[in-house]
């Protein structure tokens, strides 16, 4: 699918922004499904980085992104099963993986330094993406406590990704 | 509590007070990218049992390289403490999270 993508070029930190500032209420189904859907995103960045990076220091931290994303991903599945709820597609959530496939075509493109640099540099825009919608919208949002408390611990998680992300983009300059 | 007991009791206590001491065993949890207690004291020959409490691999990793430990997600894991030291130490996947484990002769 990511051939029909043009090679139009996305700052994904403007319009991720965009695609996460809606404004309206979001259920818990669609948190979940919001959450859910920005792991599996960075997790297929991860992949794909494994594959073409060429830096050791860049592969590393795709491996910590792959690790941690699948163990949130997999807590958050047992979580909605253990709450019976059926995450609700949503248009923040479409608009996160239309984004990101066009990203990842775009970083297709690239190849060894220019490919870690990019690949970096839009790890360092998307956890801050991320973790500001999440501060600022899916917390405060979240009605169920546990649902709420496992996006608080997403948060601390991703924190961390934020600056070692800008750790690594520091070193490759 | 019958006198016989408590004399009994008290034997008990003072031979466990006045033996040598005895390797013990402290537990230490990584719960939520923390680490618990963060200031840890120990003897070298107890037993630390790390209990990592997220779905996260952990590390405990010495950064005088005394000791590094992995902690698959919600495992405890133990290990004997062999050398004294202040010894400051860090997650090396999650480097936010660190403490200090002070281990006396």
């Amino acid at each position: 699918m990511f051939n029909r993508i043009g090679a139009t070029i996305v700052v994904i930190c403007l319009s991720s922004t965009a695609a996460l500032s809606q404004g309206a209420k979001l259920t818990d189904p669609q948190i979940a499904h919001i959450a859910y859907t920005a792991g599996e995103i960075d997790i297929k960045a991860a992949k794909q980085a494994l594959d073409k990076a060429g830096s050791k220091e860049v592969k590393e931290f795709a491996q910590g992104m792959v690790r941690d994303h699948e163990a949130v991903n997999k807590q958050a599945l047992d979580l909605v099963k253990k709450l019976k709820v059926t995450p609700e597609d949503n248009d923040t959530s479409r608009a996160l993986s239309k984004q990101a496939s066009e990203k990842l075509g775009e970083l297709g493109k690239l190849k060894g330094a220019e490919f870690d640099k990019a690949y970096i540099a839009n790890e360092v825009a998307y956890h801050k993406t991320v973790n500001g919608a999440l501060e600022t919208q899916l917390i405060p949002s979240a009605s169920n406590a546990e649902l709420k408390s496992l996006l608080q611990t997403g948060l601390k998680i991703f924190q961390g990704h934020e600056q070692h992300a800008e750790h690594v983009a520091a070193d490759l300059k | 509590m019958s006198p016989e007991r408590i004399v009994l009791l008290t034997t008990v206590m003072l031979a466990a007070a006045s033996g040598p001491a005895r390797a013990a065993t402290i537990q230490i949890s990584m719960d939520k990218l923390e680490i618990s207690p963060a200031m840890a004291s120990a003897k070298v020959g107890d037993t630390v049992e790390w209990i990592n409490k997220d779905a996260l691999v952990h590390t405990a990793t010495a950064r005088n390289g005394d000791f590094d430990v992995t902690l698959p997600p919600n495992k405890t894991v133990s290990s004997v403490l062999k050398k004294p030291g202040t010894v400051d130490y860090y997650c090396r996947f999650h480097p936010n999270m660190k403490a200090t484990l002070k281990i006396d002769p």
